[in-house]
């Protein structure tokens, strides 16, 4: 949805207004035809998975039978024997291993939808006074969101790889993740490379299936238009000491919003991650991260000060801290009853650069196209708590406030509006999950992130895994 | 590049020079235990879940991320028991000596012909094991059986204590052996007694004393009881009585104590793994406590 879907398809299937000429048709056609292309090898790569399914269940199957005969046999020789086992029918090896891993690789696929119930007279959705990293268009209704197909599998002994590839409700596939890492690498080092989720902060690397809202915290919104992905190498270390420690760095394109880079390396990022346990019963997170950015022609836009929209292009470099804590409490332990979890991020990002505002006179605005001096020291953050109080059902609230701070258009001053203004929300939110791969949601946001606009959003969100049993992040 | 490499290995396998035992990460308590049996002063064990939680559930936390990064030998269940957050501690940890297929990674349901395989794997089923019921330490032979398998994983990855750990595996047998014996003459009231189970917890234990399960509180592995399914058993158990209803100490007692209110047996919380109950800070603990709790129930 925010997130940067990078396929040109997509886009253009998205938005006919490109295709007002002949050209534009032609590039359509022969994307269409690359996509009718994609779509019908992806038909035949999971065809061909599915007969390998079915013949390694018919072989399980049959190992399961050998194996039960086994048991029969091994449990009579110790009946006849009335002795201990050491002396039994061996069995070793007999057990295969865990069916997952025969299942080379492993697929899972996540199906999200919701209800949502919005305020349909706001126009040209952004952050008052910050520039936008994306398009937060979002309408009332039944929709759904991607359906993410994850694949992964150990590539041989000394890799690991994974997809995630996101199918757009209206066609086109986006690949949000697809990256191999080292598993053989040891003492505590780990490579990655490929298009990842930056380790930055604490929720960047989880998908919105995994989130604990129906809708992103206006940090992450503000800062990464949702979340900060890299085109690059990641390298980390993990400390062999008994508080967990990993640090890392990560060097890549910057093709994900605050950076944009055209043309080789375009950022980097240097993370820290820390952790413990209070006791058996609370454990805990935090970690410090740091990410440069290079911009080239960023595009956002706002109102200008005649109230008419305008384009804006940023150059320069983004500069950016993010902090995060984390804080879980489960009695025992043991969360299948009760558990509490707390999350706090906050971040700090400083610009510094050129600003054009695209001339809109036409419109009737006041941006004439002038490239002035752009600064800006602005900073937010959120805090949430999720209780889940019996077994299923879970409570949940967020607070989300930026911080504007300062920012300075130079000559656009004139024409580009300066508020003193802190966007806010505040959300709560109920879910139910009948089991660990259906989740059901309530949610409700008072949204101010816009000067003088409070809108009461209302959701109803369902999350449905299925496949793999994908391993949960901390 | 070359050289950097170089450099930073020798940085990184310093700490790890320092201490000479043996790192073993144990997925459950009964394994630690049974490592700590054969390995003695030579390894240090550390423990990553207790009997109070459930091992399907773990939360993959840092400190467990930690452990694992020095881990020497990883000793887990298997048959994706841990299939929910040990993946995660492996690839987060940056060993690669622990991975799976390593020598270092020692799966015990490997050892053990495993019982209640499931014919149909679908999720609608609840949350099945494909490869069969992975609760193998309920029986006493289980152990013995994965004992003989770790003495020899140990002495593989720790050649210079092999004799070590084949004495110490010998002299753990013969107590062991003996002991099984003690708990089959002592369990021989039970055979044929009829039980309840919450969870397929002890499905290895009720084969060994040749008790029978005759209900599962669950109606499909994983998934909880409604009021409705279990006034069903309920009604089950007046034409197919039953001596207890079995749980483990870190199952919630709700269900098992409402079935057991309504039909008038006893509710058992059996310590299901080391450290589950008082008494059964070992092995031999676990089981001898676990015989006298059902022997009270059999009169």
């Amino acid at each position: 949805m925010l997130r940067p879907t990078l396929m040109a398809a997509a886009l253009a299937v998205a938005m006919p207004a490109l295709s007002a000429n002949a050209r534009a048709d032609e590039n359509l056609d022969a994307l269409r035809a690359e996509l009718k292309q994609m779509k019908e090898s992806y038909e035949t790569r999971i065809q061909a998975l599915e007969t390998r399914l079915q013949a390694a269940e018919i072989q399980a199957n049959q190992a399961a039978h050998t194996a039960d005969k086994a048991v029969q046999a091994a449990d009579q020789a110790e009946i006849q024997a009335q002795r201990a086992s050491a002396q039994a029918a061996p069995v070793e090896g007999t057990a295969p291993a865990s069916r997952l891993s025969q299942f080379n690789p492993e697929i899972s696929l996540i199906l999200q939808g919701q209800y949502a119930n919005l305020d349909g007279n706001i126009e040209n959705r952004n952050i008052t006074g910050f520039l936008s990293p994306g398009d937060f268009e979002a309408s009332s209704g039944f929709s759904i969101a991607e359906s993410e197909l994850v694949l992964s599998a150990s590539v041989d002994p000394y890799f690991r790889g994974y997809l995630n590839a996101a199918l757009d409700p209206d066609g086109g596939v986006g690949v949000e993740e697809a990256w191999a890492e080292t598993t053989a690498l040891g003492h505590g080092f780990t490579v990655k490379a490929g298009r990842f989720l930056s380790a930055l902060g604490y929720q960047n690397t989880q998908h919105p299936h995994a989130w604990d809202f129906a809708t992103n915290n206006l940090m992450y919104d503000a800062a990464f238009g949702g979340a900060y992905t890299q085109n690059g190498a990641q390298v980390k270390w993990v400390a062999p000491t008994d508080l967990y420690m990993e640090f890392g760095a990560e060097f890549g394109n910057g093709d994900s919003f605050p950076s944009t880079t055209s043309t080789g390396l375009g950022d980097y990022t240097l993370f820290s991650h820390f952790g413990g346990d209070f006791d058996v019963s609370n454990s805990w997170t935090a970690g410090l991260s740091y990410l440069y950015g290079k911009a080239h022609d960023r595009e956002s836009g706002m109102a200008d000060l005649n109230d008419v929209w305008a384009d804006t292009y940023f150059n320069g470099n983004s500069t950016n801290w993010i902090a995060n804590f984390v804080w879980k409490w489960a009695p025992q332990g043991n969360p299948t009853e009760r558990y509490f979890k707390f999350a706090a991020e906050y971040f700090w990002r400083d610009e510094r650069g050129n600003l054009l505002c695209a001339d809109n006179t036409a419109a009737g605005g006041v941006c004439n196209g002038t490239d002035s001096a752009y600064s800006s020291s602005q900073s937010g953050g959120y805090l949430q708590g999720v209780y889940q109080f019996m077994p299923h059902w879970r409570v949940g609230y967020r607070y989300d406030r930026l911080n504007d701070g300062d920012y300075n258009f130079g000559a656009n001053d004139p024409y580009l509006p300066v508020y003193d203004y802190a966007p806010t929300a505040n959300t709560v939110m109920v879910d139910y999950s009948p089991s660990e791969f259906s989740r059901l949601r309530l949610q409700y946001t008072q949204n101010k992130s816009m000067i003088d606009i409070s809108e009461n959003q209302f959701f109803v969100q369902y999350i449905m895994s299925l496949g793999a049993h994908g391993a949960h992040k901390y | 590049m070359k050289s950097i490499r170089l450099v930073l290995t020798l940085l990184a396998a310093l700490p790890a020079l320092a201490h000479a035992a043996l790192n073993v990460f144990a997925c459950e308590p009964e394994w630690g235990a049974l490592a700590r049996e054969l390995g003695g002063d030579s390894v240090k064990v550390y423990t990553a879940t207790t009997a109070m939680q459930d091992p399907h559930r773990i939360e993959a936390r840092p400190s467990l991320i930690a452990q694992m990064r020095r881990a020497n030998l990883v000793v887990c269940t298997g048959a994706e028991l841990e299939i929910g957050w040990l993946p995660l501690l492996q690839r987060e940890s940056g060993n690669a000596d622990i991975q799976p297929g390593r020598p270092g990674n020692f799966e015990a349901a490997r050892y053990v012909a495993l019982l209640d395989r499931p014919t149909l794997i679908d999720r609608s089923q609840g949350d099945v094991h494909a490869s069969g019921n992975p609760h193998i330490q309920t029986d006493p032979r289980n152990i013995a059986r994965v004992g003989e398998a770790l003495a020899k994983r140990l002495a593989e990855i720790d050649p210079g204590n092999a004799a070590l750990y084949q004495a110490r595996w010998k002299d753990f047998s013969a107590r062991w052996d003996a002991a099984i014996t003690r708990w089959q003459a002592q369990g021989a009231p039970l055979k044929g007694m009829p039980v309840v189970v919450q969870h397929k917890s002890f499905t290895y234990l009720i084969n060994w004393l040749g008790m029978r399960e005759v209900a599962t509180l669950e109606p499909k592995p994983g998934i909880e009881p409604s009021v409705g399914y279990l006034a069903e058993v309920a009604a089950h158990l007046k034409s197919t009585p039953a001596k207890a209803v079995l749980r483990a100490t870190y199952q919630n007692p709700r269900a098992s104590e409402w079935l057991a209110e309504r039909v008038d047996i006893p509710a058992v919380a059996l310590p299901f793994t080391v450290g589950g109950t008082p008494g059964t800070d070992d092995l031999f603990g676990l089981f001898d406590v676990t015989l006298a709790d059902l022997l009270k129930v059999a009169r």
